[in-house]
């Protein structure tokens, strides 16, 4: 199910085997690595495939590097020197761009989306996976048909009606708007995910706990919301990137930019005539942060979290 | 089930009720009304008395009279084509590669995971980078000057690969993380068996281990069809889809927003997006569900 982390860097002695370089192990001859005894042999096949690798790994890089370089230049100097160059090293565009994109407000309100939208929909759908998968009526697969099939719908397939019902009710242009169309949204994904954890865990607790004359609440809270707990972090994790990073419902729902979250902060940085690119790279890396922490913090979750859905364990 | 007390089934229809109340209000209700409103014509001004039902009118405008909408078709099939033939095989050639014990392959997999990460629209302006006409790197990387320059995103001849380029970066770690976590989950007795036997690698993948991923081959192919589907994000940045860059799913919004908002052709294109994607949702739950079964 969840991929356990980095099998191939277990068992090394001494070194961290990222230092090492691929092919031709750095210790000392007759100190086999466990994965060496195995099978290692520097054959031409294994080295092709390392070279095969590293050069992808890096071209898949290289956009995110080469836009993180540009945003410690200078302006002036790659605008006289070219951007292919070297040189005019600055921490003047973070400045600026934090400024002239007005991150703080836009950081805020980031989190006043993100922090409820997260919280409510695994408050939700962990209950509507909690009914689905420990007990049994008619209505099980059809009630999981409906809230899965709802978050694989395209977006716009729903904008129109929405857009009009939320200006109707008058919170049209508001936090409110945005964050209940994601708990809804993502809830078929979370139910989804976390009905199928349910299901994994032993009937056996739930009777006893009957027995015991727990109610349908206390099992839930105090049995098997507990038990829960990888798939929530997972979830939890996953959904933080989600809602952070998008851009659609945030444009489609809130006319009053001020209020848009920090997806939307980086078009403030791009002229109308003319953009300074090396200010628009720091403005991405700043976005990129918060994203880029849970990547590497929390790195399992985030992909336990995404194959879970797409393969139940 | 039938020792619960009233309490408790009050209690349960609460914890189901609630949830799907919201799907339904936020999500299905508005689906459907999308589907109503393509038989009519309003302009989103004024009250509901003001729609007017035309029948297919939107849908034989948009096949006979609406330029735009070909485009829009044939962009779409191009993406779902090169995700289909390229960025897929890709992602899962990687994963077999990764799937071996290898030095440092938590260095490989999470290069080819980051873009997954990033948001859409990050990508899209990260990759403005590449490929700015003036100050992007392809154009002085093949030393082009003046006339010559290219401008990636900006001709409506070349953008689309453009685009492609950077929406394949990537769903190709998409695709990598799922087939990764399908190949963990295949038995590797049944593997080692194979090798005994003297099968070389690509024969024990061909014959022993791909047929046992039935499931997620399913999974991986409807994820491409339905990102294929679901193409907004990128074209929206560069130029809100238009001038080479035509999608359906920036063909409605740019209805809905554009001087004239035409609710009821918006939604006509909504509806054949919909509609699109409910087959390919069927085929997936299917799936997922027989499954579920076993």
């Amino acid at each position: 199910m969840s991929a356990t982390s980095h099998p191939a860097t277990t068992g090394a002695t001494g070194t961290t085997p990222e230092d090492r370089v691929p092919g031709q192990a750095g210790r000392p001859p007759g100190t086999p690595s466990r994965t060496a005894r195995r099978r290692r042999r520097t054959t031409p096949g294994r080295i092709a495939l390392y070279a095969f690798l590293t050069v992808t790994a890096l071209l898949w890089l290289f956009p995110v590097a080469w836009a993180f370089y540009n945003s410690f230049r200078d302006y002036a100097f790659t605008a006289v020197n070219g951007y292919v160059s070297f040189g005019g090293f600055t921490l003047d565009n973070y400045v600026d761009a934090w400024e002239q994109g007005d991150f703080t407000q836009y950081f805020v309100n980031s989190l006043i989306i993100t922090v409820p939208a997260v919280l409510v929909v695994l408050a939700l759908s962990s209950m509507a996976a909690f009914v689905l998968a420990r007990f049994s009526w008619a209505l099980n697969i059809p009630f999981l048909i409906f809230f899965t099939a709802a978050n694989l719908l395209p977006q716009q397939g729903l904008l129109i009606p929405l857009f009009r019902w939320y200006s109707w009710v008058g919170i049209y242009d508001s936090y409110l708007a945005v964050i209940l169309t994601h708990i809804a949204f993502q809830m078929g994904f979370c139910t989804f995910v976390l009905s199928n954890y349910m299901k994994t865990l032993p009937k056996e607790l739930s009777e006893a706990a009957f027995v015991d004359g727990a109610g349908v609440w206390r099992q839930y809270w105090q049995i098997v919301l507990p038990l829960c707990r990888p798939p929530l972090a997972a979830l939890g994790t996953l959904q933080v990137t989600w809602v952070y990073n998008d851009f659609f419902w945030a444009v489609a729902f809130m006319s009053t930019g001020d209020k848009r979250p920090i997806t939307s902060a980086l078009q403030n940085l791009q002229g109308q005539f003319f953009t300074d690119y090396n200010l628009l790279s720091a403005g991405s890396a700043i976005v990129a942060i918060p994203t880029l922490v849970v990547f590497f913090a929390l790195q399992r979750h985030f992909v336990s979290g995404l194959t879970l859905g797409a393969n139940k364990g | 089930m039938r020792l619960l007390t009233a309490r408790d089934r009050v209690v349960l229809g609460l914890m189901i009720g609630v949830p799907a109340l919201f799907v339904l209000a936020i999500v299905w209700l508005p689906t459907l009304g999308t589907i109503l409103l393509s038989f009519t014509s309003w302009n989103g001004i004024g009250g509901l008395d003001r729609i007017e039902v035309v029948g297919l009118r939107n849908y034989e405008n948009i096949i006979t009279n609406y330029p735009p909408f070909d485009i829009a078709v044939r962009n779409n099939l191009l993406w779902l084509g090169v995700f289909f033939l390229v960025a897929t095989p890709l992602g899962m050639f990687m994963a077999v590669l990764l799937d071996r014990e290898l030095r440092g392959s938590w260095f490989y997999r999470s290069a080819l995971y980051l873009p997954v990460v990033l948001s859409l629209a990050l990508a899209g302006f990260i990759w403005q980078l590449q490929y700015s006409r003036d100050q992007g790197l392809i154009n002085a990387v093949l030393g082009l000057e003046g006339a010559e320059r290219i401008d990636w995103y900006g001709d409506p001849s070349i953008n689309i690969w453009a685009v492609l380029v950077a929406a394949s970066w990537r769903h190709v770690g998409y695709i990598m993380l799922l087939y990764l976590a399908g190949l963990k989950a295949v038995d590797p007795a049944l593997r080692e068996a194979a090798q005994v036997d003297g099968a070389s690698e690509a024969r024990t993948f061909f014959s022993v281990v791909f047929p046992t991923m039935a499931p997620i081959n399913i999974v991986v192919l409807v994820i491409t069809v339905i990102e294929s589907l679901r193409a907004f994000d990128l074209v929206w940045v560069v130029n809100r889809g238009r001038n080479g860059l035509e999608v359906l799913g920036a063909l409605v919004l740019a209805n809905l927003t554009g001087e004239a908002s035409l609710v009821g052709f918006g939604s006509a294109i909504a509806t054949l997006l919909i509609v699109i994607s409910v087959v390919f949702i069927v085929v997936y739950l299917g799936t997922i569900l027989r499954e579920e079964r076993k």
